[in-house]
């Protein structure tokens, strides 16, 4: 099973290293793991998304919090939470194809954030299944390039789900 | 130098700044220090420089590997931060195998390590390595300082983290600027570790839960490793122990830590433990793991580890709990401070069937070995060390089977009297521990239980120990192999003894040689004197016990097997 672990980290070098290094050496599989800055400048919030048993996940919890710049961890599993990944795509567009291209961009609420006279580039986010399905509906248009961040996530504090 | 750089240096030595080294040595003062172990190297010069007048005593080893293990030795023998230094480069490197002995047996140690100058840091410089890279995983924690504002505060913070928790080696890493670099020091340092937490006291509802436990149980076994020993909680073991009519088994680690001459205690379990505790561990009720951590060397094949128990576990690291066995009620804490309150709870109940069956376990199936031949038996030695030091002696091993045979024969009855690498297995680390705990124990007899292979490892060492004139005494049990690899590829290799017989040194002339007093025993009936002549020796000393050649270690549970599947029985049977 995937779940969603997030830990707040001292702003230090090193702290990536160690973090990967002992995800490397404890044999923990890693599903995506994304780094950023927070709202106070001593901290970094590293969202990882790992693979495996209740078991595995405690482990990876505990052993996270054992790093001493570690400073906080959550797991997510199980809490109301919001979950989001970003893409950028390429998809090839001839001029024939486009006007289906965009209907299909504008179903998923993407963006064109480029264009050429053969492709274009656009910016999906949401939950990692839209973005997935997004990847499988553009598909028999012929995919030239996709970077995607990972997955973060906060929990959510109000129950019910507002519309972005 | 132009008259203007010049003026400003006079300048800075009028006023009340300190050189990084200045810092370095005022700060270890501060935290207590008063002995090192060292070697030196361009980038560590300014420290070695501000070291000859400070009232700390630094002992250089001939190999940096040596200094970190005479680190820890010091450590386990003394209970205080082991500190070893060591250059930039190929020094810090050499560093790695002393830090991870002392990571995986949870040893407070510093190592304090010269780095190149910070702007050549990256670009492959003399000497540089990257070493907190390379020592992040053999590390509780490391970092380097690239700030001489910060250097205090990061030293306080190493010395700290060392030592509390779940002990363990910290490096810090320190250029060589940094070291040369004034800094006005202002006021007492702060430490800054809003991500290190220190749990001591466990949850009360499951201390009640693990008294409760223990005065309902029939067939209960408290099971004990090296955590009760760094926690100084050996005197709270004993009273529970006694209070509740438990028998104990220790570890490895945990040997010392509960007195092997008490009638509870069923001494070491595990692959190569005695029969007794690991039938008893088998067909317990509940086992209290207490600063242990379920590692395969105890429990065999973990799926039939102690198949009836309830499983208590009590440790301050809760990484440890759950991670190899899952348990029924886990205890976060001090062991100290866990017992303490434990004692209040728990009730005497005589369980006089329990421990008529581990009896006659005992009786039937005690460590023993063939006493009637002529040749000498390593066990002979070690029962013959254990009877003329009344058992009193600080024994550190080597690994092999030198290091099984002294952890089934000679009985320890006090905390930090054992001194062996269990976690990594660390060949060599005999001799450099001895030396180190020699120090620590000026007053104490410090015996190394060696094997040939693991001596030859780090043997130069016996230089430091002739310098410094520690009466430590080296007992090889010289096997002429590679005894363990030897003994497993008798019984799973068809005895194609590859790669573990090799040629050795005469070791008396290699001791003489090196300045020590050294002696080769070859008749069984000269151990005694032998034994009488070491004990009396005021030099470091080696005597070459020429013991058996393929003598095996008995009981052994073979990899994979559950504990109660051991092969030998019916040897230690027939000599009972
Ligand atoms: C540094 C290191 N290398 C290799 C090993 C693997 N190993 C374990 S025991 C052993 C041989 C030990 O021989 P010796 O020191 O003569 O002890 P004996 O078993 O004969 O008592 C070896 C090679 C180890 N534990 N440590």
């Amino acid at each position: 099973m995937k779940h969603i672990i997030s830990a707040l980290v001292e702003n230090k070098p090193g702290v990536l290293a160690h973090v990967a290094g002992m995800f490397a050496a404890r044999a923990f599989n890693i599903d995506s793991l994304v780094v950023g800055r927070t709202e106070d400048p001593k901290l970094s919030r590293m969202t990882i998304v790992v693979v495996g048993d209740d078991r595995v996940v405690e482990q990876v919890r505990k052993q996270l919090a054992k790093i001493v710049p570690v400073v906080k961890v959550q797991d997510f599993a199980g809490q109301p939470m919001v979950a989001r990944d970003l893409m950028l795509i390429t998809i090839s567009a001839p001029a024939d194809k486009r006007p289906e291209i965009l209907s299909l961009i504008e179903m998923f609420k993407g963006r064109v954030v480029d264009i050429s006279t053969k492709q274009l580039m656009v910016e999906v986010s949401g939950p990692e299944s839209k973005i997935e399905a997004f990847i499988d509906a553009c598909k028999p248009y012929g995919i030239k390039n996709v970077a995607r961040t990972g997955t973060i996530a906060m929990p959510r504090q109000g129950q019910a789900e507002v519309k972005s | 130098m132009s008259p203007k750089s010049r003026s400003a240096a006079v300048s800075a030595d009028k006023s009340t700044s300190k050189a990084g080294a200045q810092i370095i040595v005022d700060t270890l003062i501060d935290l207590g220090v008063d002995t090192m172990f060292g070697y030196c190297g361009g980038v560590v010069l300014p420290l070695f420089d501000r070291l000859y007048d400070a009232p700390i005593r630094v002992i250089v080893p001939r190999h940096e590997q040596g200094g970190c293990h005479m680190a820890d030795g010091y450590a386990r023998a003394s209970g205080k931060v082991g500190v070893v230094i060591a250059t930039s480069g190929p020094g810090a490197c050499n560093l790695v195998t002393g830090l991870a002995t002392a990571l995986m047996d949870s040893v407070p140690l510093v190592a304090l390590t010269g780095q190149v100058r910070t702007e050549l840091i990256g670009n492959d410089a003399f000497q540089e390595a990257d070493t907190t890279g390379i020592t992040r995983s053999v590390t509780k924690y490391n970092s380097i300082v690239k700030d001489i504002k910060d250097l205090s505060r990061v030293i306080h913070e190493a010395f700290y983290i060392a030592s509390t928790s779940r002990p363990g080696p910290v490096l810090v890493d320190i250029p060589v600027d940094i070291q040369v670099a004034r800094y006005e020091a202002d006021g007492p340092v702060k430490m800054d570790l809003p991500g290190y937490k220190v749990q001591t006291k466990g949850h009360t509802r499951q201390i009640s839960a693990t008294a409760a436990a223990i005065n309902k149980s029939e067939k209960p076994v408290l099971y004990v490793g090296g955590g009760v020993v760094t926690a100084n909680a050996s005197e709270e073991l004993r009273a529970l122990a006694q209070k509740a009519h438990l028998p104990v088994t220790m570890t490895l680690m945990g040997l010392g830590a509960f007195d092997q001459n008490s009638p509870e205690s069923l001494d070491m379990l595990g692959m190569h433990g005695s029969a007794y505790a690991n039938y008893a561990v088998q067909e317990c009720d509940l086992l209290i793991a207490i600063g242990a951590r379920f590692d395969d060397r105890v429990t065999g094949k973990v799926k039939t580890f102690a198949p009836n128990a309830k499983i208590i576990h009590i440790d301050i690291d809760p990484t440890s709990i759950s991670k190899n066995v899952i348990v029924d009620i886990p205890v976060v804490g001090d062991a100290k401070y866990i017992l303490t309150e434990l004692l209040k709870e728990v009730e005497f109940r005589e369980r006089a069937a329990w421990f008529k069956r581990i009896a006659e376990w005992k009786k039937k199936l005690p460590f023993t070995y063939d006493k009637k031949v002529s040749t000498i038996k390593p066990q002979y030695v070690i029962e013959e060390l254990c009877r003329q030091t009344k058992g009193e002696a600080i024994v550190t091993t080597g690994v092999g089977q030198n290091q099984m045979w002294a952890a089934q024969f000679f009985k320890f009855s006090r905390p930090r009297q054992f001194i062996s690498s269990g976690g990594l297995g660390t060949m060599g680390y005999g001799l450099p521990a001895a030396i180190g705990a020699q120090i620590a124990r000026p007053d104490a007899t410090v015996i190394d239980i060696d094997g040939d292979h693991s001596f030859n490892m780090t043997m130069t060492e016996l230089a430091t120990a002739v310098e410094h004139k520690l009466p430590i005494k080296v007992c090889i049990l010289n096997n002429g192999y590679m005894g363990m690899p030897r003994q497993w590829q008798e019984l799973f290799y068809g005895k194609r003894y590859s790669c573990s017989c090799l040629q050795n040194p005469n070791y008396a002339d290699v001791a003489k040689a090196l300045g020590a007093a050294g002696e080769t025993v070859e008749k069984k009936a000269d151990v005694p004197k032998a034994i009488e002549k070491l004990l009396a020796e005021k030099r470091p000393c080696v005597f070459d016990f020429r013991i058996e050649r393929e003598e095996n270690v008995w009981p052994m549970v073979a990899a994979g097997k559950s504990l109660n599947e051991m092969d030998g029985l019916d040897i230690l049977e027939s000599m009972a």
